[in-house]
């Protein structure tokens, strides 16, 4: 059986379009809304927790991952291929820390991760992962939030909205962001602009909101001490949707 | 680990670090150069050091060499020193059951210029010293010399006469090293490197 799919299924149409990346486009823009918004002191991800039915308990649902202590992401698409992408970004950090005691640069896990999708764009009897990710980290250089595509690209942004409501998403980011935003100010504007396309009652449990904020300090032997990535508690989000009226 | 013998030596200052070695490598008895230097530049503030066996030695330094310039490459910063210190002993116990035969020493300055030295024993395990650091086949002499020679806050210039003192003569007391020194010296805004001429035996 397998040495009949030993072909790679991503080959080129006439037009120079992978096609099956297309259509994972297209698995990532029928899954729920994710937001990402860069801040002076930090960066905020934030996602719908989409329950199919009431019955299920969302408590349990972890859509905003911590790869790193430093490193965060959330996900638009398919839920099984992002918990496969997780611990392969999980894993990688930990590689990097073994050989450098260090963890990785944003930038530096990004390329991993995007390198791991590109493979599954160009092996035999695969087929690329149906997940756009936001990654949100924060290293030596700064915050940093990237975006990576089932293709392997990725782009460096200042805010952005992947899934469903994408595009209203982003012209309302335009509208509301600025250079100087704070954290705080980008945590609101990040719920407001989720608000914007959610169906139904937006509760502390039925979104997810996670934020990397603080600044690079060093210890008196020289050793860096990075901020940390954490999600929001409910309670906290609870807090949040009181101030949106 | 004494078949082509070798010392180094690195120490710290006032803002500054100092790394020497000898020049000597031999077979054994017989010494065939005097121009085998043990020190190697790694980043504009960062120098190795690499005592042992002269094969391991040019092998370490060509594979540290090209593991520094793909970090450079992709991180597009200088490694530091800390983080190559980890770097040099990931890489040693990667041969943990089959090592490399030599006992590396790390001096440099960090992006805040603040001294860093360190020495690894052959399979990785770091020695992260306040003081002074040294290694290979005159190592017992040398930590004498240290001890007794050493002290905190020297400036440049007199840290350049007590590593090249320190050195000197534990190296007369090791059949195995000398030949010649050479000695460097990293400043936040220079690298000075002396040679020095020592008992030719």
């Amino acid at each position: 059986m397998a040495d009949r799919y030993s072909f790679s299924l991503t080959t080129f149409s006439p037009s120079g379009k992978l096609v099956q990346i297309e259509y994972a486009l297209n698995a990532v823009n029928a899954g729920v809304t994710s937001i990402g918004i860069k801040a002076t002191n930090g960066i905020v991800v934030a996602t719908e927790k989409k329950a199919v039915s009431t019955l299920v308990d969302d408590s349990s649902l972890e859509k905003v991952a911590i790869i790193c202590s430093n490193i965060g992401m959330v996900y638009s698409g398919m839920g099984p291929d992002y918990r496969v992408l997780v611990n392969k970004a999980r894993k990688a950090a930990q590689a990097y820390k073994r050989i450098y005691m260090e963890e990785p640069p944003t930038a530096i896990l990004v390329k991993e991760i995007a390198s791991v999708m590109q493979e599954f764009t160009q092996s035999g009897g695969v087929r690329p992962f149906g997940v756009s990710l936001l990654i949100a980290g924060f290293d030596e250089s700064g915050p940093m939030l990237y975006q990576v595509d089932p293709s392997g690209s990725y782009w460096p942004w200042k805010a952005t909205a992947i899934g469903k409501n994408m595009v209203n998403a982003k012209t309302f980011l335009e509208k509301r962001y600025n250079e100087d935003i704070e954290l705080e100010d980008a945590i609101h504007t990040a719920i407001l602009t989720l608000k914007e396309g959610f169906e139904g009652q937006m509760t502390e449990n039925s979104i997810e909101i996670g934020v990397i904020t603080g600044i690079v300090a060093t210890k008196d032997d020289g050793a860096v001490i990075l901020p940390e990535f954490r999600k929001l508690t409910p309670s906290e989000v609870k807090d949040y949707l009181a101030n949106i009226v | 680990m004494e078949y082509n013998g070798g010392a180094v030596v690195a120490m710290v200052g006032k803002n500054c670090v100092a790394i020497a070695c000898d020049k000597r490598l031999g077979v054994q008895a017989m010494t065939i150069s005097t121009e085998f230097k043990k020190t190697f530049q790694v980043t504009p503030k960062t120098y190795i050091g690499l005592p042992g066996l002269a094969t391991d030695v040019q092998t370490l330094a060509e594979k540290f060499r090209f593991k520094v310039n793909m970090y450079k490459l992709k991180e597009e910063r200088e490694i530091e020193p800390r983080t190559l210190a980890h770097l040099v002993s990931s890489t040693l116990y990667e041969r943990r059951w089959g090592p490399w035969f030599v006992e590396p020493v790390v001096a440099g300055l960090d992006k805040e210029n603040r001294p860093f030295i360190c020495s690894t024993d052959l399979i990785g395990c770091i020695n992260f010293a306040k003081d002074f650091v040294v290694s290979g086949t005159t190592s017992n002499q040398l930590y004498g010399m240290c001890e007794s020679l050493w002290e905190p806050d020297l400036e440049p210039e007199d840290l350049f006469e007590t590593i090249s003192q320190a050195l000197m003569n534990a190296v007369d007391r090791d059949c195995l090293s000398g030949w010649g020194a050479e000695v460097t010296i990293i400043t936040p805004d220079k690298i000075i490197t002396r040679t020095l001429k020592s008992r030719q035996d």
